[in-house]
This record gives structure tokens, C-alpha cells and sequence, in this order.
């Protein structure tokens, strides 16, 4: 009898370990779900085509929009694409192509590590290095800001991507005789191109949604502001500060920003994962 | 194609006939500009620390060592401690960490020992979009959505229970506070702690399983016994990872944690973190001194997240035996 309840009480173990594991995960996705239904809801009751079009309303006003933000959104993330992509891809080609050494290994790791580095640290290098030279906030600190937390995800997908092109294609070009450099750019980079696309594009998603480091670097603005040398709106910041503020009609515009950016970030995220996913099967 | 690619090949080779470059400098110099450019962020970690410890020499100077363990902050008279946004954002952190690294390698162990097939591409993939969604969004729904919980049954019910005993648990249900703070970080770093402890699993060699499955062991024990213990450094890197975005995370915490730089022994007290206090006055320091300080606050963070950065990246990657997957 002894082993036939041992056994049981083996088995029961196991259920209960199950149960408590399945919990968890259903705890994670129904929290994670709600936070986007929210979202979802309140953002999509709050947008409306004054959002797009619209300067922010006075305080007390109903109405108004985010035109200013939204601009100011874009600009700011070219900028830092600008800055980040040429170099970040210069470097995912170092690692990619000549990094069978322990430099290379050197700064993949940093890079790695360089994704943990908290955003409002790197706003304040970005203050550091342009807001105090220029003595005023400035869109251009902000993409210096956003180009240095993009900078480690350009590396790694464009390393990623090009170890995927198969080396055969490098023999036969070289073969050819077409000298390293000529290979890497005309038949390397070309093959990996999509692939390429879809890294800038994790980039730029992440980027988007980053506040922190706008905060004294871009530091918003009320206005229309094509200016690259004053200050700007953004769209995450509008939202940051349109919650902590006591207004219903500014949560309510809150609410509607971050519908727009939840839609960008995961549209963008989930367009990547649909191109890399037969890139990568490819292998 | 491979003919057009000798032809012009051989059209610049004779360019270069006359040319400065030979086809191995061009080489070279092309080597010579990726290296440069990944050079480039051995630089960039550099810059950052160096122009955090420059920007805050003065704070440094005036302070000492007393800065880090004085709990005076007071703009007017000059004086500043960084005691209570540390104490803040440790305690912050612990709590995220509490509840958050159970659910997240709970979550991962369900996804890659248990879930059928069907389930497992869908949910990693749902946890990964979530890592994905910005903080202001998670600090938004935190305000308005998680802080009323909070207030109204959370606290409350804490209170009138554990509260009679720990005065961890006592005071007025505010809502914000680090309690509402620790709840938002959890739910942030679970995504992180529950993909990457998921890809440390699942690199745990099939062999290990079978063999204890062969012996006739139940599942849990399989995995309490061999998994598991296999995985043990990878898990503690993503749980430290986890840890290093609960410090770092600014917008969420500043929104719902209620700015209050003083330490209590309640969880239910407003209180500051050393992200949010930076978010909140940097663009109020009037003086030189005042934005040395925080600015030194920033090193603090930087030093610790890069160490512990280095640490987790170091033991999970002694698991996988090659690149992490970047899930944060």
C-alpha cells in the first residue's frame, strides 16, 4: 500500500506545481491584458480626429489636439534614427564581419549591457553634452538622447541579420574577385536589407515611447515648433503630462496619447516579428 | 550578375589605376570605419560615465560621503542626502522583485515545460509585445487604474489585517505611494523575467529531461530536480535584469509613487525614487549645486544598474553559451 500512496502523493505534487505555474502565467497575461484593454478603451473614447489636427486646448478648454506632438514625435525620432542607424549599422557589420575577436566580444557585451542602462541617465548625458553647450532645451538633444538608446538595438539586428546571409554569396563574390568592402556593401548589406528595415523599425518603436529622456532634453512645448534649436512636444510627454494634471478633459487627451503610441510601438514591434520570423527560418 | 559585378570591378580597378587607393587599403580603410564605429560604443559607455562623475564633482566636493547616507534634502538651505531616493528605490524594487520574479519564472516554466504547442508561440509572443509597450503608458493606467485599487480595497484590507501587527503595513490608503509603485514595476518587469527565463529553460538539454522521465519521474520532479537547478544562474540573470529595469524605471514610478523624499517605515507612504526625484527636479534646479546633486544621483544609478547589468548578462549568458535573446 505504502508505495501506491507515495505515488499519489507524488502525482499530486506534480498537479499542484502545474496548477500553480499555469496561475502564474494566466495572472501575467490577464494583468497584461488589462493594461491594453484600458488602453484600448479609454483611448479610443477619448480620439478623435481634433487629436491629430489640433494644438493642445488652454487649460480648462475641451477640445484641442496633439498636431504638435505628433510632428514633434517624428522629428525627434529622425533625428535620433539619423544619428543611430549609419553608425549602428556600420557596427553590426564590424561584428558581424570581422568580429571573431575579443574586441568584437567586448562590445556586444557592452551593447548588451547598454540596453540596461536606465533612459533618464542617458537624458542627462544628452543634457550634458547638448542642452549645456546650446544654453536651451532643444528637439536635437532629444534625438542625441533617443539615437543612444537606440543605438544598441541597430547593432545587434544588424548583426543578427547579416550572419543570416549565407556565406557562399561572400565566396562567390570574392571569388569573383570584388575586394572585401565591395562585397559587404553590394552584395552583403543588399541580401540583409529587409532584414535590416525591420531592426530599425524595433528601434525606432522603442524609441517612441521613451519619456525619460525628453524630459530636460526636449522638454516640450504648447506650440507648433519646427525649430530643430528649441524646445518641442512630444507625444509621450503630452501624455505624462496631461496625467499628472487635475483635468479631466487633459486625462482624457492622456488617455487617446497613449492609445496612439500603444498602437505605433506594438504595430511596429508585431511587423517586425512577422518579417524576422521567415528571415530566420531561412537559416 | 556575376559578370556586371567583374566588369565594374575591373572599370574601378582601372580607375584606380591612376588612383590613390588599392584595392587591400580600400580594404583596409573600410575595416578601419566599422571598427571605428564599434569602437564607438566602448566610448559611448565611457562618455556617459565620465560626464556624469564631471557634472557631479561639485555635489561630490561639498558632500562627500555624507551624501549618500544624509536624509536632509533641503534646496533652500543647501543641503542635500540622497538617503531617502535610495531608500525608495530599494524598497520599490524588493517589492517588484517579491512579486514579480515568482510570477515570471512561474510564467516561464509554464511556457516551456507545460503549455501544449498550440499556446506557446502566442503567449511568448503577447509577453514579448508587452515588454514592449512605453512606461508613461504603464505609469497612465497605473494612476488611474491600479491606484484606485489600491486605495480602496488594497490598503484597507492590508491594514485592518497585517497592519494591526507590521508597521509595514499601516497609515492612511493614500493609493500612490511605494506599494502602488512596486505593484506597476512588478507587472513591467514580469515580461522581461518571465521571456528570458523561459529561453534559459528551454536551452536546458532535452537528455536531462528524458533520462529522469526514463527513471519515471513526475513532471514537477523533472523539473524541481533537473531543469531548474540546470537553469539556476540563468534564472538569477533574468531576475537581476529584471532588478536593474525596477531601479533604472523612471515615468511609471514618478506617476504613482507620490514624491515624497522621506523615509518611512510603511508601504503605504509617498516616497521618491533616485529616477523619479531626477525626473521630477532636474528642470527646477536653480543652482549648480542643486543639479550636481541630482546628477550624482544619476551616477549612483548608472554605476549600480551597469554592475548588475554585467553580472546577470554574464549568467545567463553562461546558460545559453551565445547571445541572450533581447527580451528587455
Amino acid at each position: 500500500m505504502r508505495p501506491a500512496r507515495r505515488s499519489r502523493w507524488r502525482k499530486a505534487r506534480c498537479r499542484i506545481f502545474e496548477a500553480l505555474s499555469t496561475l502564474c502565467a494566466a495572472v501575467a497575461v490577464i494583468v497584461l491584458v488589462a493594461v491594453i484593454g484600458y488602453v484600448l478603451v479609454n483611448g479610443a473614447r477619448a480620439l478623435n480626429f481634433d487629436f491629430f489636427t489640433q494644438l493642445p486646448a488652454p487649460v480648462g478648454e475641451p477640445g484641442g489636439g496633439m498636431a504638435n506632438a505628433i510632428v514633434g514625435t517624428l522629428i525627434i525620432v529622425c533625428i535620433g534614427a539619423l544619428i543611430s542607424i549609419p553608425t549602428g549599422v556600420l557596427a553590426g557589420i564590424y561584428l558581424a564581419e570581422y568580429g571573431e575577436n575579443r574586441f568584437a566580444d567586448l562590445v556586444r557585451f557592452l551593447a548588451d549591457v547598454l540596453t540596461g542602462i536606465p533612459s533618464i541617465v542617458v537624458g542627462i548625458l544628452a543634457y550634458a553634452l547638448v542642452v549645456v553647450p546650446m544654453q536651451k532645451f532643444s528637439a536635437l538633444a532629444g534625438g542625441v538622447a533617443l539615437a543612444v538608446l537606440m543605438l544598441p538595438t541597430v547593432i545587434r539586428a544588424t548583426e543578427e541579420m547579416l550572419r543570416l546571409v549565407p556565406g557562399s554569396l561572400r565566396e562567390a563574390s570574392l571569388a569573383l574577385g570584388a575586394p572585401r568592402w565591395k562585397t559587404i556593401l553590394r552584395i552583403v548589406l543588399p541580401t540583409a536589407s529587409g532584414g535590416l528595415a525591420t531592426g530599425a523599425m524595433l528601434a525606432i518603436a522603442r524609441a517612441t515611447g521613451e519619456t525619460a529622456p525628453l524630459l530636460f532634453t526636449a522638454f516640450g512645448n504648447s506650440f507648433w515648433n519646427t525649430s530643430l534649436v528649441d524646445p518641442m512636444a512630444a507625444v509621450p510627454l503630452q501624455v505624462f503630462q496631461y496625467a499628472i494634471s487635475p483635468y479631466d478633459s487633459w486625462h482624457a487627451q492622456a488617455w487617446a496619447g497613449a492609445l496612439v503610441l500603444v498602437v505605433l510601438v506594438l504595430a511596429l514591434s508585431a511587423a517586425v516579428r512577422l518579417v524576422a520570423r521567415p528571415l530566420q527560418t531561412q537559416e | 550578375m556575376a559578370v556586371t559585378l567583374w566588369e565594374s570591378d575591373r572599370a574601378s580597378a582601372a580607375r584606380r589605376g591612376h588612383g590613390w587607393l588599392s584595392a587591400r587599403a580600400a580594404d583596409r580603410v573600410f575595416l578601419g570605419l566599422a571598427g571605428l564605429f564599434a569602437a564607438a560604443i566602448v566610448g559611448l559607455v565611457l562618455l556617459i560615465a565620465f560626464e556624469l562623475a564631471r557634472s557631479s564633482t561639485l555635489a561630490w566636493d561639498t558632500f562627500g560621503f555624507g551624501f549618500l547616507t544624509s536624509t536632509r534634502l533641503d534646496p533652500v538651505a543647501r543641503r542635500f542626502g540622497a538617503l531617502p531616493y535610495i531608500y525608495g528605490t530599494i524598497v520599490s524594487s524588493l517589492l517588484a522583485l517579491l512579486i514579480g520574479a515568482p510570477l515570471g519564472l512561474g510564467g516561464a516554466i509554464f511556457l516551456s515545460e507545460l503549455a501544449p504547442r498550440w499556446m506557446r508561440s502566442p503567449v511568448s509572443f503577447l509577453i514579448e509585445m508587452l515588454a514592449s509597450i512605453p512606461s508613461v503608458v504603464y505609469g497612465l493606467w497605473a494612476l488611474f487604474v491600479l491606484v484606485p485599487i489600491v486605495r480602496q480595497l488594497i490598503e484597507p484590507a492590508l491594514g485592518s489585517t497585517l497592519g494591526q501587527v507590521l508597521p509595514l503595513f499601516q497609515g492612511p490608503p493614500y493609493g500612490v505611494g511605494i506599494l502602488s509603485a512596486g505593484l506597476v514595476l512588478a507587472i513591467m518587469i514580469l515580461p522581461t523575467i518571465a521571456a528570458i527565463s523561459r529561453d534559459v529553460l528551454l536551452a536546458v538539454p532535452r537528455e536531462q529531461r528524458e533520462g529522469l522521465l526514463a527513471l519515471g519521474a513526475t513532471r514537477w520532479e523533472v523539473i524541481s530536480t533537473v531543469v531548474l537547478p540546470y537553469a539556476r544562474a540563468g534564472i538569477l540573470g533574468a531576475v537581476i535584469l529584471g532588478l536593474g529595469r525596477a531601479l533604472g524605471e523612471t515615468m511609471a514610478v514618478t506617476m504613482v509613487i507620490g514624491n515624497r523624499g522621506e523615509i518611512s517605515a510603511s508601504l503605504f507612504a509617498l516616497a521618491d525614487t533616485m529616477a523619479s526625484v531626477i525626473a521630477n527636479q532636474f528642470t527646477e534646479a536653480s543652482y549648480p549645486l542643486y543639479l550636481s546633486a541630482l546628477v550624482e544621483l544619476g551616477l549612483v544609478l548608472f554605476g549600480v544598474t551597469i554592475v548588475l547589468n554585467i553580472v546577470a548578462r554574464w549568467l545567463v549568458w553562461r546558460v545559453n553559451r551565445g547571445g541572450v535573446r533581447r527580451a528587455a
